[in-house]
C-alpha cells in the first residue's frame, strides 16, 4: 500500500488528473466568452434596466396619469412628477424627471404604476458624461436613450 | 534586559486593500518571523447604514436594501427579511410561493458556494477553478435574471409572497440546472480534491472545534465542519423546508479541508432540494392577502434562516406605524469573522490568506 501511495505521488497522478479536466475543456464548444462591446450580449425579457415611459401605440399620447404612486412607492426618492390640472380637473402630466445615479432597479415603481406607464426596459447602457446626464427628463424617457454604436 | 533589538515582533497591516481579504476588511497581524502571534479584525470601511435606513423606509421599500447586505446571496437576505415582516403580520405565504422561494434560495446557496469555490482556491493558489465555478455560476444568474429581472441584487421576493410569475420555461431551466450541475461539481473535485498542493495548503489549518464555534457564535458550514449536524433547515424549518429530504453534510476535523468537503457536499444537497422542489410546484395564487400599505401591530419579533454562509436572523420592532422602529440583522459573516483570530493563531501568514478565504464572508454584510 506504502509502494502505492509513493508511486502516485511520484507519477504526479493528482496533477495529471486535474490536467486531463482542463484539456477537455479545450474543446471550441465549451467557450463561453461574451463578445460584449462587438455583440450585444441577450437580457432577459424582465431585466430592469434603463426606466421608460409608455406612449399610447395609437394615439402617441403619454399614457402616464400623474398619480404619483411611482414617486410614493420609490426608496430612493429619485421621481419627480409634475403635473397641471386641465378645465375638467384632471390631471395633465407636464414633466417627468427620473434620476438615474440614485435608481438602484428594483422595480418598485414599476410595480406601483396602475397604467404600465413606467416601464423598467432592457436597455442596460447608461453611462454618460455628466452627472447631469444621469438625470433623465420626460423627453429622454419617452424616446429612450440614443443606441451606442460601437463597431463602425 | 530587554532592548529594542529583542522585541522581534512585526506588526503587519494586511489590506483594507489587499486582494485576498475579500473586499474591505483590514486585518493587523501580529508576527513573530512567519509565524502569527495574534490578530486584529479592523471592519467598518465598507459601512453604509442599512440598519438606519430601514428605520427611514417603510417596510416595503426596505427590500431591495437587504439584497445590498450580502450582495453575493440577495436572494437568502430577500427571504429571511420577507418571513420576518410576514410573522409580524401574521401571514404566511401561500404554497406556489414558497416552493418558489425554496428553488431560488437553494440556487442562491450554489451560486454563493461557487463564488466563495472559485476565490478560496484562487487564493491558495488554483487559478482554473474560478473559470469554470464562474461558468456554472452564469447558468444560475441566467435563472435569476429570466425570472425577476436582475442577476446579483434580485428583490425577487416581496412581502406575502412573490411579485413575478413563474416564466414560461422556468421549470425546464431548473431542471436543465440541475441535470447539468452533479457532473461540474465532480469536475471541481477532480481538480481540487486529490491535487496534492490543495490539500497540503487545507490540511489542519484553521481548525476550529464545536465548543469554539459555540462560544463565539459560528454558525453555517463551519459549525458543520467542526462536527455538529445544525441546519436551521432542519432544526426549525420555514418556508416547507420540513417536505424535502436531503442530508446535512458533517465533518470531523473542523479543519479548512473540512470546510471545503461540508460545502461541495451541500451544493449536491441543494440539487437535490431543488430536483424534488420543481417536480411538484403547486397551481395557485402567488401572493396572500396582504394590505396595499403595510403596517405590523405594534411588536417585535425575531426569524433567522439558514442562509449560504451561516444562520441569518432579521430582528424587527414594529411601533404600529409605516416604518420600522428598529431592524436589527444578525449576519452570518460578521460571526464567523470572530472566530478569524482563533483559526489564525500559530498559523503561517499564507495560512491567514487560507482560512480568511474559507470563512466565506461578505463585508457588505459584516459592516452593513
Amino acid at each position: 500500500m506504502k509502494v502505492v501511495q509513493f508511486l502516485k505521488k511520484a507519477l504526479l497522478f493528482d496533477l495529471f488528473e486535474g490536467l486531463w479536466v482542463t484539456f477537455r475543456n479545450q474543446n471550441p464548444k465549451n467557450i463561453y466568452t461574451e463578445q460584449y462591446p462587438l455583440e450585444r450580449p441577450p437580457v432577459a425579457e424582465r431585466y430592469r434596466g434603463a426606466p421608460r415611459l409608455n406612449l399610447h401605440p395609437q394615439t402617441n399620447e403619454t399614457l402616464c396619469i400623474a398619480c404619483d404612486l411611482c414617486r410614493i412607492a420609490c426608496p430612493e426618492n429619485l421621481i419627480v412628477v409634475g403635473f397641471v390640472r386641465d378645465e375638467r380637473n384632471r390631471k395633465q402630466l407636464t414633466h417627468f424627471t427620473y434620476d438615474l445615479s440614485r435608481c438602484m432597479f428594483c422595480g418598485l415603481c414599476e410595480d406601483a404604476c396602475p397604467v404600465d406607464a413606467l416601464e423598467l426596459t432592457q436597455d442596460f447602457e447608461l453611462a454618460s458624461y455628466t452627472r447631469e446626464g444621469q438625470i433623465w427628463d420626460r423627453q429622454m424617457l419617452e424616446e429612450g436613450p440614443r443606441p451606442t454604436r460601437y463597431t463602425s | 534586559m530587554s532592548t529594542v533589538l529583542d522585541a522581534n515582533e512585526l506588526v503587519l497591516n494586511m489590506g483594507p486593500q489587499h486582494p485576498s481579504t475579500h473586499g474591505v476588511l483590514r486585518v493587523i497581524l501580529k508576527l513573530d518571523g512567519e509565524r502569527v502571534t495574534g490578530l486584529d479584525c479592523v471592519i467598518g470601511y465598507l459601512h453604509r447604514g442599512v440598519e438606519k435606513i430601514g428605520e427611514n423606509r417603510t417596510y416595503a421599500m426596505f427590500a431591495p436594501y437587504v439584497d445590498r447586505m450580502d450582495y453575493v446571496s440577495a436572494v437568502s437576505n430577500g427571504l429571511g427579511y420577507c418571513l420576518t415582516v410576514e410573522k409580524l403580520l401574521g401571514v404566511v405565504a401561500p404554497p406556489r410561493a414558497q416552493i418558489t422561494r425554496v428553488i431560488l434560495t437553494e440556487l442562491n446557496r450554489i451560486a454563493s458556494h461557487l463564488l466563495w469555490l472559485g476565490t478560496h482556491a484562487l487564493d491558495v493558489g488554483a487559478i482554473t477553478p474560478l473559470f469554470y465555478c464562474m461558468r456554472e455560476r452564469e447558468e444560475a444568474l441566467k435563472i435569476f435574471e429570466n425570472y425577476c429581472g436582475a442577476r446579483l441584487t434580485t428583490h425577487a421576493f416581496r412581502i406575502g409572497g412573490l411579485q413575478y410569475q413563474l416564466q414560461e420555461g422556468f421549470e425546464e431551466q431548473v431542471r436543465a440546472f440541475c441535470e447539468m450541475f452533479p457532473a461540474k461539481i465532480d469536475e471541481y473535485e477532480r481538480l481540487l480534491t486529490g491535487n496534492r498542493i490543495w490539500r497540503d495548503r487545507l490540511e489542519g489549518v484553521g481548525i476550529l472545534t464545536v465548543e469554539d464555534c459555540k462560544e463565539l457564535g459560528v454558525t453555517g458550514p463551519l459549525l458543520r465542519a467542526a462536527g455538529l449536524a445544525w441546519d436551521l433547515r432542519k432544526a426549525i424549518p420555514y418556508s416547507g423546508y420540513e417536505r424535502y429530504e436531503f442530508d446535512v453534510p458533517t465533518g470531523s476535523r473542523g479543519d479548512t479541508l473540512d470546510r471545503y468537503t461540508v460545502r461541495m457536499e451541500e451544493m449536491r444537497q441543494s440539487v437535490r432540494i431543488m430536483k424534488q422542489a420543481v417536480a411538484n410546484i403547486p397551481s395557485g395564487p402567488i401572493m396572500a392577502k396582504v394590505p396595499k400599505v403595510i403596517k405590523p401591530p405594534a411588536g417585535e419579533c425575531y426569524v433567522s434562516i439558514e442562509a449560504p454562509k451561516g444562520e441569518l436572523g432579521y430582528f424587527i420592532v414594529s411601533d404600529g406605524t409605516l416604518n420600522p422602529y428598529r431592524v436589527r440583522v444578525r449576519p452570518p459573516g460578521f460571526l464567523n469573522l470572530q472566530a478569524l483570530e482563533r483559526m489564525a493563531k500559530g498559523a503561517l501568514v499564507a495560512d491567514v490568506v487560507a482560512i480568511i478565504g474559507t470563512i466565506d464572508f461578505v463585508m457588505g454584510e459584516v459592516d452593513r
